[in-house]
């Protein structure tokens, strides 16, 4: 497949990748946020290791197996240690795990995101979603967040109907304030751009937009406003290098659209 | 979230009053579930389609109980046969679906919505410290997850001040459940029990339940246990029934052993897709109800399936 159609899983997990830096930890969540940090790990980071909450450190991905669940034999595939799933959090509230990589959710100005329910009544809401599983932990127990998600209006939301995972609260310290002491979420990559948060009122804000994409279009396709870092960068697109070894993952298409 | 569940006296009294017999544990399927009881809070292990002790919650379901609380971190299918046919009135997860080639749960968001099952939400990490907080015998673990979420307060989660320095914890009450039924790759008929690759959250639970009902794949003689008495897990005073039930899990995985049937997902969603829970009261009639025994239920599979499974599983796990 030429380079020139990049899906938006494609576009997600290459600019995921490059967000991860080489002698790290990641947790990472299934489906692209796992591409994101294998291809990371074969293109420039060897010294990353994934865990995933399943209770599984260290994965290789057999091409054309990927894994569908965080814990399952496809996941384990040549894993160098299987600890179980509390020590595997335990890891991450002890510090040892310097990202949390997490897939898209309904998320609002300062990164809180909801995966639980839509509605006004949690006990009878108008949609129940499947839930937190380690997002919550994930978000609350690594040094820093990057959530990987298309980005459409319906998603990015001015106020979630419920805080399943907690980003920056209500902005302004409250985050600390409430006892979730570390971390936070750094940055939302999406199929538009990336943003960030301001460091002090903690509110999402653009920061890059990828090629051929325009703040406006971002700002249209957003759901509440959005500031400009001091300066808009815009990314590099996919290099053909990128994209094989990507695409060399997953064969039959499963989670690459 | 009620006070019983953690009364971590209460609960050491009743292992205090109870049978720790290092002798035989082998008993039959039906015999083990009926040591579930209605209103029951029944912990599952495994974790969403790996382990399932599926030969058990297929024996729960055969003898209609009633109003249980189901607690498993990532609930399954399994959760839906327990909604669709009644016997569930309380879910306590982390998360709930097959996965996501499947969607969201179609059985999950008719019984929840509709108010016919509560969905009592915690992360993943404060149910596997709720778990282990009972395990050790204490009322709680401080923990520094979960908090400044709207999960707090569907549990109840209170805080706790660390005596030390001051800050302010997550306090995770423990987790007693009545009854914990698990899966596991082998067992000796003592009830001494090893499980392979990713161990889940099985120990604590199994530590944490007053009754202990375990299906193993492979029944072993004591000697094999003792030759590699490091990978036992769960000592056999701590089991109450053991029942050998190979593919146990079927038609979710065990590690090892046989891939969880994608394809047998595949059809059933397809069907509850067209007809919803009608779909399952249907697949219960099939899988649950109908086929006398288990070995009945995996003849519904075929043993070329079976095969194929194992096959897949080798070709994850011996490479």
């Amino acid at each position: 497949m030429p380079s020139t159609t990049v899906t938006s899983a494609e576009l997600l997990a290459v600019m995921g990748a490059r967000q991860l830096r080489d002698d790290t930890t990641v947790f990472a969540g299934v489906g692209v946020p796992l591409l994101a940090a294998a291809l990371a790990q074969q293109r420039h980071a060897p010294q990353l290791t994934l865990v995933i909450e399943g209770g599984i450190i260290g994965p290789r991905i057999k091409p054309g197996r990927l894994p569908i669940s965080t814990n399952e034999m496809r996941t384990a595939y040549r894993a160098s240690m299987l600890p179980g799933i509390t020590d595997a959090f335990l890891l991450a509230q002890r510090g040892f795990l310097d990202y949390g990589f997490m897939g898209g959710a309904q998320i609002d100005a300062f990164g809180n995101i909801n995966t639980s329910t839509l509605g006004a009544d949690y006990w009878r809401p108008r949609v129940r979603l499947p839930g937190t599983g380690g997002a919550n932990d994930i978000i609350s127990l690594c040094r820093e967040v990057i959530i990987l998600t298309a980005h459409e209006k319906r998603r990015f939301v001015p106020k979630v109907d419920f805080i399943t995972s907690p980003g920056w609260l209500d902005g302004d310290g409250s985050r600390r304030r409430a006892g979730l002491l570390f971390g936070g979420v750094s940055r939302v990559v999406t199929t538009l751009g990336i943003l960030g948060f301001d460091g002090e009122s903690r509110r999402m804000r653009i920061e890059a937009t990828h090629p051929g994409v325009s703040v406006e279009q971002i700002r249209e396709n957003t759901g509440f406003p959005l500031e400009e870092a001091a300066t808009v960068t815009v990314t590099e697109p996919p290099t053909d290098d990128e994209l094989a070894m990507l695409r060399a993952f997953d064969p039959d298409r499963r989670f690459l659209g | 979230m009620n006070a019983a569940e953690y009364d971590f006296i209460a609960a050491r009294r009743r292992l205090e009053a109870k049978g720790k017999s290092a002798g035989e544990k082998l008993t039959s399927v039906d015999d083990a579930a009926r040591r579930v009881h209605d209103g029951d809070v029944v912990a599952v292990g495994g974790c969403l389609f790996s382990r399932t002790p599926m030969a058990l919650v297929r024996e729960i379901l055969r003898q209609r109980r009633r109003r249980l609380t189901l607690v498993r971190n990532l609930m399954c299918t399994e959760g839906e046969f327990m909604m669709v046919a009644g016997a569930a009135e309380r879910v306590m997860t982390a998360w709930m679906s097959i996965g996501l080639p499947w969607g969201v749960s179609k059985i999950m968001r008719e019984f929840v919505e509709g108010g016919k099952v509560a969905m009592e939400e915690w992360s993943h990490l404060a149910l596997g410290l709720r778990f282990r907080a009972a395990a050790m015998g204490v009322p709680f673990l401080p923990t520094l997850t979960m908090l400044g979420s709207d999960l707090v307060g569907v549990g109840g989660m209170k805080t706790v001040q660390d005596p030390y320095t001051g800050q302010t914890l997550g306090a995770v009450p423990a987790l007693f459940p009545q009854v914990a039924i698990l899966h596991v790759h082998r067992a000796d008929r003592f009830g001494n029990c090893q499980i392979d690759g990713y161990p889940h959250m099985d120990a604590d639970i199994a530590r944490a339940a007053t009754t202990v009902l375990v299906t193993a794949e492979e029944i072993v003689p004591e000697s094999v246990i003792r030759r590699h008495s490091d990978r036992t897990v769960i000592p056999g005073f701590v089991v109450d029934a053991l029942v050998h039930a190979p593919f146990g899990s079927f038609p979710h995985e065990c590690y090892g052993l046989y891939e969880a049937d994608y394809d047998h997902f595949d059809e059933y969603v397809r069907a509850i897709d067209a007809n919803g829970s009608r779909a399952v009261e249907q697949y219960l009639a099939r899988y649950v109800y109908e086929p006398p025994s288990f070995a009945d239920y995996l003849d519904l599979f075929g043993g070329e399936r079976l095969a194929r499974q194992q096959a897949r599983a080798r070709e994850l796990t011996e490479a």
